[in-house]
């Protein structure tokens, strides 16, 4: 089933809600964890984004939803022209959207060597003869820079270090020669000094075989590196999409300018400063609050107008979108409506 | 509360006995640090900061092949001391940690604020429960837990909540220092801001002095008043935190330093190709030589700490 | 794997079990070898004929190695070793004489004696006297018998001549008339004479002196040697062992990994089967089995098998499969689009080897003490010789009440090393698979 796109998007995801049922004893039905609620973007071919967030926002979710790996519960995902919601055969879906995990050790089987491990993905998806296998296998493991191939080929995932089993694990994501790379939080578990190299990896993979990204991380700072866009989550939305650049010198939602507060550079002067952080624990996903939902911990909480109802996508400036109400150009109005309310 | 916890290391040395040979997680370090100051030991995994810390604190593990060197709190020679009197006068009495992940280390079963009076009780610090009660309820006042959080289990409380219970139940016997193992690692970039407020405000008000163990280099940078950097279980340099972080001075530590990603400042990242030597046999000379740019032929043999600009020392024949 | 050998090696536990597993493999080849199965157990039911020359209840021949013991030493004299002197007397009928001499060098009294008589003859049965001789030349007289086919002539139950003599036969006639509780040194002779009445009318005695001990094992009330089934004990006992803990072991290990996958409904009906058949007793439902439809042993291997699958091995392995499922690894495997049944065969079970092997080998033993109950409560399969049958035999005949200690504790000792054997190796596997047990060093 085919869908129109708009010239060069790859991915398109809207009004996408991913909920979780949750039951008591097994069968009491209690309610939904609302992991994601009424999330759109676009992505475009070639294109890295990042999405960023804290526990709980949902980004892992939108991760795993975009893989296939949690049915939407409601909401549309169309790549490359082709309905992915509700299909139930998405073999052709998967070989084109790879998946890079967080822990390197976890995501390699223990007890397969890095051939295996290699092979798995094009034996799933009928890739033969054998010698064209194992010729995309040192393709692939030449591109992450395992080398010399035949090394690596015999080991197991113990004995490779840290980096060198991330590399893999993004060498096994790019192996069915994918369109688009989930990225959920690649770095995380690696040394500072081995996190830039993968970095790097990803970056030049993408540039070289026009791949879009979505990069997932709590890290704003590694953002900048690697990705055109970031989209900012908070309890299960996007508050906030803005081009890297503009989102890191002029943040415009409440949520996105303390994260930003509250990252430290390497700065001798920190140790002398209190940095202000809204108070305050992220939301319930199961009873979330009414309208927007950090109107709870929001500096600039309005009354009357944040928690009535959850605030569109407003565009203060081009290309960046934000759910705050603050830019809602008819915010006047509101404010004196609601202070006579 | 305000003490002049001064902490004077001379050659620890913390080696392990395991299957393939003895693992020499601490070789050789030095450390001194200040009343009312913070030292934060920066260092990649594996590089001994954690064994480090457990070596301060004598938290030995059944395979310890070798513990030696000086340790020296307020003047009482702590090595000296027998395991017994140890336990009873100094950790958890004089020093106290707050391990990596503690906030998942508590005990499931047990009420948070009566894990955090525990400690009063077995140092004999409260002569009763409700006193001992009463000490925790202040101590959570300053980690900044709602007292009614007093009586909940830790099921009940959210990450960044468990890790302050975790910082109280170190704070709880007044120690002279404390020691924190990757106190903000898997917390969240607003959980992690705000446990850090925490610290600098425990830091300014009870004069508490700190050794911060990380490999989080951004973050060491909110509490630091004097870096260490470890690598391959040796401290390779140390200096005042606003030297350090404007100026490294050893290699690692400068391509460390370029390694950060930093949010309100373009810059180029760089890193380090290779990993580090194996703890078990380390090799001879400098062990760093192999990864760095500015190897040189007298690198073969190990570097002594060299003084450069009058207080900062640094383990390179670079500064020779 | 090697490495894993190595380790395994390290432990003298390990060393020893596999020793003795080792010492068990020889002997089920051993056994399998030189006595073939429908050899064996014709050798343990052929009947009374095949077991004729053996002694009752006789001791193993190592017991005389014991200080204080000297037990005699089954003696056969065959007609071939005897002097045969034949006369005719005319009217086709030959008169005969043979001697079958042996010298008695032993400080007891045999056991026994028997003289088989194997006549060869067409219509008429010759007629034989029996005679004995002892050292000293003097003749007594047995008894007088028209041969008739495989006659055998039991001169120690010979009743009649017990009141003649007045004492046991075969302390009488070999006894020292000087030291009547000493047997008489020398050559004693059995003098058959007699008559044969046709052409080629032969008679072929053999006469037996039973010692009290023979063999490696001793024989049993029957006088089967009990070499027999403790040697083919070990095979069957392995045998049973093995493929009980492996179709159960295996079967365990996919349902749990299945039902961890699968989840919802296909989990929960696992676990309730598994609960029930965890409350169903065993034993009793073999011995009900056993009693009332059939005790072949494959019947009762399926139904331990089928007993066990549902076992807590099913808990213990969902436990693990549990964990197993939310790896990261998985997850993967799931986005690249692998198979239901190939992400539990090729990416769960394979996690599941190292509690796997320990508690294999750690179940082997138990079936095989299972087997041996069932055929000490007399439910043991009919056919065949097992260590369990032995013990039965032994406890129905009273065996420690009469002093037979070797009857039970030769296959108790077998049961237990190889219990011993497996539990030693799997004990060991287990410290090398899951490191955290480990002592350290």
């Amino acid at each position: 089933m085919n869908a129109t796109m708009a010239d060069g998007v790859l991915l398109s995801v809207r009004g996408l809600h991913t909920w979780f049922e949750l039951r008591r004893w097994g069968f009491i039905r209690v309610g939904h964890v609302r992991a994601l609620d009424d999330v759109s973007f676009e992505l475009r071919r070639g294109e890295a984004v990042a999405v960023v967030g804290e526990s709980g926002s949902g980004k892992s979710t939108l991760a795993k939803t975009i893989l296939g790996l949690h049915l939407p519960t409601k909401g549309e995902i169309v790549f490359d022209g082709r309905v992915v919601h509700g299909q139930e055969d998405l073999r052709w879906y998967r070989s084109r959207v790879g998946y890079v995990q967080q822990d390197p050790y976890g995501a390699l089987p223990p007890f397969m060597p890095v051939q295996r491990i290699l092979e798995e993905p094009l034996l799933v998806n009928g890739v033969a003869p054998k010698e064209r296998r194992l010729s995309r296998i040192s393709k692939v493991l030449d591109e992450v820079k395992l080398t010399p191939v035949e090394d690596f080929l015999p080991r197991f995932p113990h004995m490779l270090s840290g980096g060198q089993q991330q590399r893999l694990v993004v060498a096994r994501a790019m192996i069915l020669e994918p369109q688009l790379i989930v990225a959920d939080e690649p770095v995380s578990m690696l040394d500072a000094s081995v996190r830039v190299e993968i970095l790097q990896l990803l970056r030049g993979l993408q540039a070289r075989h026009n791949l879009s990204v979505i990069y997932i991380t709590h890290d704003l700072s590694t953002v900048r590196y690697f990705c055109e866009r970031v989209f900012v989550m908070y309890a299960g939305k996007i508050i906030e999409q803005a081009p890297v650049r503009q989102l890191v010198e002029t943040p415009r939602h409440p949520y996105t300018q303390a994260l930003l507060a509250a990252i430290p550079d390497p700065d001798p002067t920190n140790a002398a400063r209190i940095r202000a952080v809204p108070a305050g624990e992220p939301p319930s996903l199961l009873h979330p609050p009414s309208g927007c939902r950090f109107h709870p911990r929001c500096p600039s909480y309005m009354k009357g107008i944040c928690e009535v109802e959850v605030p569109p996508d407003f565009e203060p400036s081009a290309g960046q979108l934000v759910a705050c109400y603050l830019y809602d150009p008819s915010i006047e109005q509101l404010r004196s409506e609601a202070s006579r309310a | 509360m305000t003490s002049n916890g001064l902490l004077s290391v001379k050659d620890l040395r913390l080696y392990f006995r395991t299957l393939k040979g003895p693992v020499q997680a601490v070789d050789g370090v030095d450390l001194t640090l200040r009343g009312g100051r913070t030292v934060v030991v920066v260092g990649e995994s594996g590089c001994g900061k954690t064994s480090l810390g457990r070596a301060i604190l004598r938290l030995l593990p059944r395979n310890v092949q070798k513990y030696t060197g000086q340790i020296w709190l307020n003047g009482l020679d702590m090595m000296s001391l027998s395991d017994e009197q140890f336990r009873k006068e100094i950790r958890w009495v004089r020093l106290a940690m707050v391990p990596q992940a503690a906030m998942n280390s508590l005990n499931p079963v047990v009420r948070v604020g009566d894990q955090v009076a525990e400690p009063l009780l077995i140092h004999g610090r409260a002569s009763s429960l409700e006193e001992a009660q009463k000490s925790a309820a202040e101590v959570f006042n300053q980690v900044g837990v709602p007292i009614d959080f007093l009586d909940r289990y830790p099921f009940e409380l959210s990450g960044g909540m468990r890790q302050r219970v975790a910082l109280a139940m170190a704070l709880v016997t007044q120690p002279d220092l404390i020691i924190l193992d990757e106190p903000t690692s898997a917390l969240d970039v607003l959980t992690q801001a705000n446990i850090m407020n925490v610290l600098k405000t425990i830091k300014k008000e009870l004069g508490m002095s700190f050794i911060l163990i990380t490999h989080d280099i951004a973050t060491s940078s909110e509490l630091a008043d004097d870096a260490a950097v470890m690598y391959a279980g040796q401290v390779v340099e140390t200096s005042r935190a606003d030297q350090f972080f404007r100026e490294p001075l050893h290699p690692y530590s400068r391509l460390l330093m370029a390694s950060v990603p930093t949010l309100h400042e373009d810059k180029a990242l760089g890193f380090i190709p290779g990993h580090p030597p194996s703890l078990i046999n380390p090799p001879k000379g400098c062990r760093f030589a192999d990864r760095c740019p500015s190897r040189f032929d007298k690198c073969s043999e190990e570097p002594p700490l060299f003084t450069v600009e009058g207080d900062r020392l640094v383990k390179c024949w670079l500064y020779a | 794997m090697n490495r894993a050998l190595r380790e395994l090696l390290a432990y003298p536990s390990a060393v020893a079990g596999l020793g003795i597993i080792v010492l068990l493999l020889a002997m089920s080849v051993y056994a399998v070898a030189t006595i073939p199965y429908h050899e064996a157990i014709r050798l343990w039911r052929g009947g009374e004929a095949l077991w004729a020359d053996n002694p009752r209840n006789a001791s193993p021949v190592w017991v005389n190695l014991l200080p204080g013991r000297d037990l005699p030493h089954t003696i056969v004299v065959r007609s071939g070793q005897a002097l045969s002197i034949e006369k005719p007397i005319g009217g086709g009928v030959r008169q005969f004489s043979m001697s079958l001499g042996f010298d008695y060098p032993y400080r007891k009294f045999p056991k026994e004696l028997a003289v088989f008589l194997d006549p060869e003859f067409t219509d008429r049965a010759p007629n034989v006297s029996l005679f004995w001789r002892p050292p000293d030349g003097t003749e007594i007289r047995l008894t007088e018998l028209t041969v008739r086919r495989s006659d055998v002539y039991r001169i120690s139950s010979d009743v009649r001549l017990q009141q003649e003599l007045g004492g046991r036969p075969e302390a009488v006639l070999l006894g020292d008339p000087n030291a009547p509780e000493q047997p008489l040194r020398g050559r004693h002779e059995l003098l058959i004479r007699g008559y044969l009445f046709e052409e080629g009318s032969r008679v072929e005695p053999k006469l037996i002196v039973y010692g009290e001990v023979h063999g490696l094992a001793g024989t049993d009330h029957q006088r089967r040697d009990l070499i027999i089934p403790l040697l083919w004990g070990a095979p069957i006992a392995m045998a049973f062992g093995l493929l009980a803990a492996v179709g159960s072991t295996l079967s365990s290990v996919a349902i749990a990994a299945i039902g961890v996958w699968y989840g919802r409904w296909v989990d929960g009906l696992i676990q309730r089967i598994t609960e029930v058949n965890l409350i169903l007793p065993t034993l009793p439902i073999l011995i009900m089995i056993g009693t009332l439809y059939s005790r072949s042993i494959w019947v009762i291997l399926g139904v331990v098998v089928l007993l066990g699958i549902f076992g807590s091995g099913i808990k213990t392995f969902r436990a693990l499969f549990l964990q197993v499922k939310e790896a990261p690894y998985i997850e993967a495997a799931r986005a690249y689009g692998v198979s239901n049944l190939r992400a539990v065969f090729q990416y769960m079970i394979p996690r599941a080897v190292p509690v796997l092997v320990p508690q294999f080998v750690t179940f082997i033993p138990a079936f095989v003490f299972l087997e041996a109950s069932l055929a000490v409560l007399g439910l043991g399969d009919p056919v065949l010789p097992t260590w369990g049958k032995v013990i039965e035999d032994a406890h129905s005949r009273g065996a420690l009440f009469t002093g037979q200690y070797y009857w039970v504790l030769e296959p108790a000792v077998l049961l237990m090393l190889s219990g011993l054997g497996f539990t030693m190796l799997g004990f060991a596997l287990d410290r090398v698979f899951n490191p955290r047990l480990r002592e350290v060093s």
